[in-house]
């Protein structure tokens, strides 16, 4: 080594308080919050409170989940939203109209996501069209396509189809129990199903982009596509493959919405694509990450979560929830650009 | 006038703990053209941007013409007539706009100009600055269609219209060809008579020995050495740069063995001829040649990117003919790529996942990362190398320009490949650090055929078994790198030899 060169390694020895307060000021403000609420609000410190914490954010968290993965490879997902009310929808009417089985409901709505992904990234790696575009165009025809066969109505038992008849099936105990059981764990039927899969979606996507190769290389995709795809990266490929598990995240997020509520309701999930889209951006601000990722994700849909039943618990009205969220995901995103590139620093 | 366009009096400048400048004196005289040199991150791109006022300085002070000088923004230095033409061409062009209008585009900004844009004025505006400059491009032309080589002409033809007194050019030539920076160096020389300041950038010595009228070294921070006069020291310069002499390389020439690559007819453009050329097992053969004379299209077709308009490819006796960057490398045929910024580095990754990238499977079970066999890979590489980082898990940029192109060669050559190839392996890199890497080319060259395209032929005379000549997408000479007529190899670059002469 030569002493142009050991001149040149920045020092770096002892990290700053700039470096922590980056890394771990998101965390902190989440334990403050749940110190605050927990001496502020009565009741919020509790088992059942946190599960309900959980279960408030699952179906977003999921949905999160998904588009997370198509922030990772450098897109954006914005069809999500509307992939899972068509999930809502599609197995609403496999069941009560088409009188199918669990089964046959929720493999529809899987593979439905499936396709939608599929076909998002046919338009993005072939047709070219940009990610945003592209997305925006498959939001908007979902949320037609799924009023079409209904004339525009919810579905439930006993409503009148457009041919004159009555539909009879109904939605299977077994399709219910997806979104309404509880197991026990330590209390009696503590913790909902939705719950569970929330948490086993989010330690599979964990896994899968930061343990694995194909994870290492769609992080490669987004950081510099060119560089990947010369590197021998099958850029396509995953690009697609990014945008089919954002679409079946998003249709088992609709098929759990179905659940609860046990009817093809046409106007649930408007918030969905909002929140989730907002709790994986407010995740590049968790460890200093900067960019997307799933354990980000996941506690960016919590923090949203304990922030709403803290103030909710605190008698804050209904309508300001938008604008607490709002507000958190303007303060995340201050956290993770300005101080991350300071971080960066100058350069030379 | 003063005879001092510019002053710079102990310069200082850290970036938290990291002293980039300690303390720099410098004087620019108009009329003159001061060439800096430095290794990578000796400070140069920093004393630019202080200069340019992009960063502000720490202590010291500035003169400009005798009046103090401390732009807060780019634009007020501008104002007073620092003109800058930056290292990376795309912070000097705006790809979405006509030529017409990147020309014009101080124009455009300035308040007085009205609101309406008046094309055709603009246009013959436009017209009249590209052929000052030489420069024969349609006006209205989107530049994010043109080469880089052109928008780097355009960066600078602004830079021009902006009528400087002091003009910074920090290496105006790393995309331009021998007649292209011929044309530059014509205008410096024409700008120099109007008693500009001029302070150019460069590591290439082919530049250095054409334009300087004086030479300072840069050396951790500070000035190293100054040198001017009747006869430059061009020697002293580098010393001082590197702080240690310099040994000239010794290339052992050898023949190699067998051939692993053979191009048979094979035509890289619509009407050029075929191309005929062996590679063999142990040979380190340099393609050099202009812009646009096939090198960068004749990689693109060794590693599937593009195919060839006729002909065929064997590898190792086997018909070769990929039509991916994946079949390629499957094939074993690796390419280092050309402007690592845009085609080889991650820039979110650390060392490690930058250089393990194209063979993350072979790190990997079940496609789970083993993160200890990465990082084992890379610090082999970092050792063999020479990179100059705190550990393999740094990010990339933290990392100066020659240790960061370190790491995009150590990827392709951390594993065994039959045929490597290296699109300007030493662009934008500090002697030392090429230095380096031709070291390591040369003695791991053994174990595979290597091809180098290079636009420097002294870089083909350091680093080549055999050399050979491009021209329009053909052979135009071929010679072994024993007592070379560079001024033949000159003449067969630039087109002046007939193809017949070779043998």
């Amino acid at each position: 080594m030569t002493e142009v060169d050991a001149g040149r390694a920045p020092l770096r020895a002892g990290k700053g308080w700039m470096y922590y307060a980056i890394r771990y000021g998101f965390l902190c403000l989440l334990i403050g919050l749940l110190i605050f609420f927990a001496i502020f609000a009565p009741g919020f410190a509790g088992p059942r409170s946190a599960v309900f914490i959980f279960q408030s954010v699952a179906i977003t968290g999921i949905l999160a989940l998904g588009v997370t993965c198509t922030l990772v490879v450098g897109g954006f997902d914005l069809s999500i939203g509307s992939v899972a009310t068509s999930a809502l929808m599609l197995s609403a009417y496999v069941m009560v109209v088409m009188e199918q089985s669990a089964f046959v409901a929720v493999m529809a709505c899987l593979v439905m996501g499936a396709v939608v992904g599929a076909i998002n990234g046919f338009l993005i790696v072939k047709m070219r069209v940009p990610d945003l575009l592209a997305t925006l165009g498959m939001m908007f025809l979902l949320i037609g396509l799924q009023r079409i066969p209904t004339e525009g109505r919810s579905i439930s038992t006993g409503m009148t189809l457009p041919s004159g008849e009555t539909a009879d099936g109904v939605f299977s105990p077994a399709f219910l129990w997806i979104g309404r059981h509880r197991f026990d764990l330590v209390l009696e039927d503590l913790i909902p199903v939705p719950v569970v899969l929330f948490l086993l979606v989010g330690v599979l996507v964990w896994v899968f982009l930061e343990l694995t190769r194909h994870g290492r290389l769609m992080y490669a995709i987004g950081s510099n596509e060119r560089a990947a795809g010369l590197a021998g990266t099958p850029v396509a490929r995953y690009k697609v493959l990014a945008y089919m598990i954002s679409g079946v995240l998003a249709s088992v997020g609709g098929i759990l919405l179905a659940a609860r509520l046990g009817r093809g309701d046409i106007a649930s999930g408007n918030n969905l694509l909002l929140d989730s889209v907002a709790a994986a951006l407010i995740g590049f601000a968790v460890l200093g990450a900067a960019k997307p990722n799933a354990f980000g994700t996941a506690i960016g849909a919590l923090f949203v979560g304990i922030l709403l039943q803290g103030l909710t618990m605190m008698n804050a009205p209904y309508y300001t929830q938008d604008f607490v969220k709002g507000a958190v995901l303007v303060i995340a995103l201050m956290f993770t650009f300005a101080l991350s590139h300071r971080r960066g620093g100058g350069g030379h | 006038m003063a005879a001092e366009a510019c002053q710079l009096k102990g310069i200082v400048k850290a970036f938290g703990p990291n002293r980039v400048l300690r303390g720099i004196d410098l004087v620019l005289k108009p009329g003159e053209i001061t060439v800096l040199m430095g290794a990578n991150g000796a400070g140069k791109s920093t004393l630019v941007k202080i200069l340019c006022g992009v960063h502000r300085a720490d202590g010291g002070e500035m003169r400009l013409f005798g009046e103090p000088y401390a732009p807060t923004s780019p634009s007020e230095a501008i104002a007073k007539g620092v003109v800058t033409v930056h290292q990376s061409i795309d912070d000097g062009v705006i790809p979405d706009l006509d030529v017409a209008s990147n020309l014009l585009l101080d124009r455009l900004t300035n308040r007085s100009s009205g609101f309406f844009v008046a094309a055709r004025a603009m246009r013959e505006e436009a017209a009249k600055i590209a052929a000052a400059m030489g420069l024969d491009l349609d006006p209205s032309a989107i530049v994010g269609d043109l080469g880089v080589a052109e928008r780097q002409l355009i960066a600078i033809a602004r830079a021009m219209a902006r009528e400087p007194k002091v003009l910074i050019l920090d290496e105006p030539t790393s995309s331009l060809s021998a007649a292209e920076a011929d044309r530059l160096f014509r205008l410096l020389d024409r700008l120099k008579e109007t008693g500009v300041a001029i302070l150019y950038i460069s590591h290439r010595m082919s530049d250095i020995r054409r334009v300087a009228d004086r030479i300072v070294s840069m050396r951790d921070g500070q000035i190293a050495g100054m040198f001017e006069g009747e006869a430059l020291d061009y020697e002293g310069a580098v010393t001082a740069m590197l702080g240690h002499g310099l040994t000239a390389v010794d290339v052992a020439v050898k023949t190699g063995t067998e051939p692993v690559l053979s191009l048979d007819g094979l035509r890289l453009f619509g009407g050029s001829k075929p191309v005929d050329l062996q590679i063999r097992q142990g040979e380190v053969v340099a393609v050099t040649g202009l812009l646009g004379s096939g090198k960068t299209r004749l990689a693109s077709v060794l590693f599937g990117l593009e195919q060839p308009v006729a002909g065929t490819m064997r590898l190792r006796f086997a018909h070769y003919a990929p039509q991916t960057a994946r079949d390629a490398i499957r094939a074993g045929v690796f390419l280092c790529p050309k402007d690592r910024a845009s085609n080889g580095v991650i820039r979110d990754f650390d060392i490690t996942d930058n250089l393990t990238l194209p063979f993350l499977s072979r790190h990997a079970a079940l496609s789970f990362l083993n993160p200890r066999r990465q990082r084992r890979r890379t610090e082999e590489m970092i050792a063999t190398l020479g990179i100059v980082c705190q550990g393999p898990g740094d990010g990339i940029g933290t990392l100066s320009g020659g240790n960061q192109q370190k790491v995009m060669v150590g990827r392709w050559m951390a594993e065994a490949s039959n045929l490597l190839v290296l699109d300007e392996p030493f662009q934008g890199v500090d002697i030392k650090a090429r230095r380096d890497i031709g070291r390591r080319i040369r003695e791991t060259a053994e174990t595979r055929a290597t091809l180098v395209f290079v636009a420097e032929i002294d870089e083909a005379l350091e680093i080549a078994d055999r050399i050979v000549v491009l021209n329009e997408g053909e052979i135009v000479g071929e010679h072994p790198n024993r007592d070379v007529d560079v001024a033949r190899i000159m003449a067969e670059v630039s087109g002046q030899t007939a193809p017949e002469t070779v043998t």
